[in-house]
């Protein structure tokens, strides 16, 4: 346990990779599935939504982490969801002001940003117990992790379900040209996949991304690349940690040998201690 | 010789019923119908379903040849289910139609469940549902050289006189390749039934049960010509004889085999009576399909010898 304390100083860029791409929050821990299906119906969209969440998610990881002291533990979910929710309502005003067609796109998702479990968590799990640097460059990574995902699925989506990418008809202008090369008089037009813009196409696309990110992960793991290792900001083993809430709680199988065994040992321990 | 020594334990039930066996019984019980619908559409019939079932034989070779696993072309299923798709599916829809639903039936529906025999729901009526929402206009555009406007249900529902009901029996009215002929579906049918592939628990539930909804709440009463023309004049006995029937999409159980026919029947009768269009076989089924667990979790029949406790039986 003499290395905990170096552990837990992961540097800046280690803990701003962690959220792009090791826990990347969308395609590895599964959070803000909401938004993720809802909004993603074009690439703008999903752009929108990732950046609206991105300043939120700073903001408030910066304010919780400085407040971590002050914050008593009892009350620190209301505390959290004020912070947050203060954010968001700037942020809903500043586009509602200032890029009002995005506003109108993403309608009831801003206001939802609140109860956006990535934000919750990332307070909960890493701002809460991290010092200010680190928690800001989380709160970029997660957020910056979550824009590439939405955008990703919302630029497949628009692009079988309309032909379209950031509204520009991209496969018509390339079946064009190819006709124009093969010297067809009339352009084949390209006829979208409607599904992929409603509702099950966030389903398939969110799937099919999900596969091949795993696939990549499992290719680079052969290399002998350390992909997979879930951090979540702790560095410490489950049976030390105070955070009962935390997702990866003793299903870290990289993490500290024996962490499974530590804390079944832990809980005897325990119920020992209550029998008595 | 090998797989003859190989000792299982009981029951040891000895049977000539190979999956291929069966699914070429099905493809067999579909030819009439297929036969039918070429002549009654012409040749680009022929092709839509020649390029269909090629489309689902090749993906399942090629998914199954990516990922190592055993190529289970030979069983027929494919097959199968490139043939329901391709009678699904509008006389002059454009070729790669089938190309897209055959390869979206068989990978997304089938092979990403875990193939044969573990897909929730049935291969061809998933396709078909994805390209009724994706190509909407094309799915629903049942114009060709033999025969414009509307489906017979279509024309119903609008109010408009319907095609003769002796049309609608042989099957010379517009509508997917397969549907329209009930005669050549009900010899498929009784082919099938003959030859004990399949029973008639689902299919008669299912029409009994819609029939029964039809005259309770259709407004016609005991129309008789009404009754015939709904049954006759969409997807109804396709879907009740040859995807409401498949294996591996309805429950094993007795009796969950007939709450499944009721259940279709009953949303079937929603669906065209009280839906916005007029047709909704597919959509019936998809949604029972999704109910089996329930189905057969409900249905469960006791164990032989086992004793119904005090509790229980009073």
């Amino acid at each position: 346990m003499s290395d905990t304390n170096n552990e837990a100083r992961q540097s800046s860029m280690e803990v701003f990779f962690n959220g792009l791409v090791k826990e990347n929050p969308t395609f590895v821990l599964a959070l803000g599935m909401c938004p993720t299906l809802a909004v993603t119906t074009s690439a703008i969209n999903g752009l929108g939504m990732g950046l609206t969440t991105t300043a939120v998610l700073v903001l408030s990881n910066v304010i919780i982490s400085l407040l971590r002291h002050i914050i008593p533990n009892r009350v620190r979910i209301p505390a959290f969801i004020v912070i947050v929710a203060s954010f968001v309502t700037m942020v809903e005003l500043l586009l509602e002001g200032f890029i009002p067609s995005l506003y109108s796109a993403l309608g009831i998702y801003i206001p939802l940003i609140v109860v956006n479990c990535i934000i919750l968590g990332r307070a909960e799990s890493f701002a809460s117990k991290n010092p200010v640097i680190p928690s800001f460059f989380d709160g970029l990574g997660m957020g910056l992790g979550f824009t590439v995902a939405l955008t990703a699925i919302g630029a497949v989506r628009e692009l079988i379900g309309a032909g379209e990418l950031f509204g520009a008809p991209v496969i018509n202008n390339i079946l064009a040209a190819i006709s124009s090369i093969i010297g067809r008089s009339e352009p084949i037009e390209y006829v979208p996949v409607s599904i992929f813009v409603l509702a099950p196409g966030a389903f398939f696309v969110l799937a099919a991304l999900t596969a091949l990110q795993n696939r990549v992960k499992r290719k680079m793991q052969e290399k002998g690349k350390n992909v997979d290792k879930i951090q979540s900001g702790c560095s410490s083993d489950c049976t030390s940690c105070s955070d009962s809430g935390c997702a990866h709680r003793f299903v870290d199988v990289n993490g500290a040998p024996g962490s499974v065994s530590l804390a079944k040992n832990a809980a005897d321990k325990s119920n020992g201690k209550k029998e008595e | 010789m090998e797989s003859m020594l190989k000792v299982s334990s009981n029951p040891h039930v000895r049977s000539k019923a190979t999956t291929a066996r069966i699914m070429q019984c099905v493809a067999i019980a579909l030819l009439p119908a297929t036969i039918f619908g070429v002549i009654n559409f012409g040749l680009h019939a022929l092709f839509l379903v020649l390029i269909t079932v090629a489309t689902t034989v090749t993906t399942e070779y090629i998914y199954e040849k990516l990922m190592k696993k055993k190529i289970t072309i030979s069983d027929f299923s494919a097959v199968v289910t490139g043939l329901l798709l391709a009678l699904n599916l509008p006389p002059r829809a454009p070729w790669w139609i089938g190309v897209i639903g055959g390869v979206f039936a068989i990978l997304v529906v089938k092979m990403l469940f875990g193939g044969l025999g573990q897909n929730f729901m049935n291969p061809a009526l998933g396709a078909r549902c994805f390209l009724l929402i994706s190509f909407t206009s094309i799915m629903t555009n049942f114009d060709c050289d033999a025969y414009t406007g509307a489906t017979p249900l279509a024309a119903i529902k609008a109010g408009e006189s319907a095609p003769q009901l002796i049309d609608m029996i042989v099957g010379r009215t517009s509508g997917t390749i397969g549907e329209t002929s009930m005669i050549a579906l009900l010899l498929g049918a009784a082919f099938l039934l003959v030859i004990g592939v399949i029973d008639l628990r689902v299919p008669g539930s299912y029409i009994l049960s819609f029939v029964v909804f039809v005259i309770l709440f259709s407004g016609h009463g005991l129309d008789v010509n009404y009754i015939l023309s709904q049954l006759a004049g969409g997807g109804l006995m396709l879907g009740a004889f040859f995807m409401a029937t498949d294996y591996v999409t309805r429950p094993i159980t007795k009796n969950g085999q007939y709450l499944f026919g009721i259940f279709l029947g009953i949303m079937t009768g929603i669906f065209r009576i009280f839906g916005p269009s007029a047709e909704g076989v597919s959509y019936a089924i998809i949604l029972g399909n999704l109910l089996v667990p329930l189905i057969e979790k409900v249905t469960k029949p006791t164990a032989f010898g086992k004793q119904k406790t005090k509790k229980e039986a009073a």
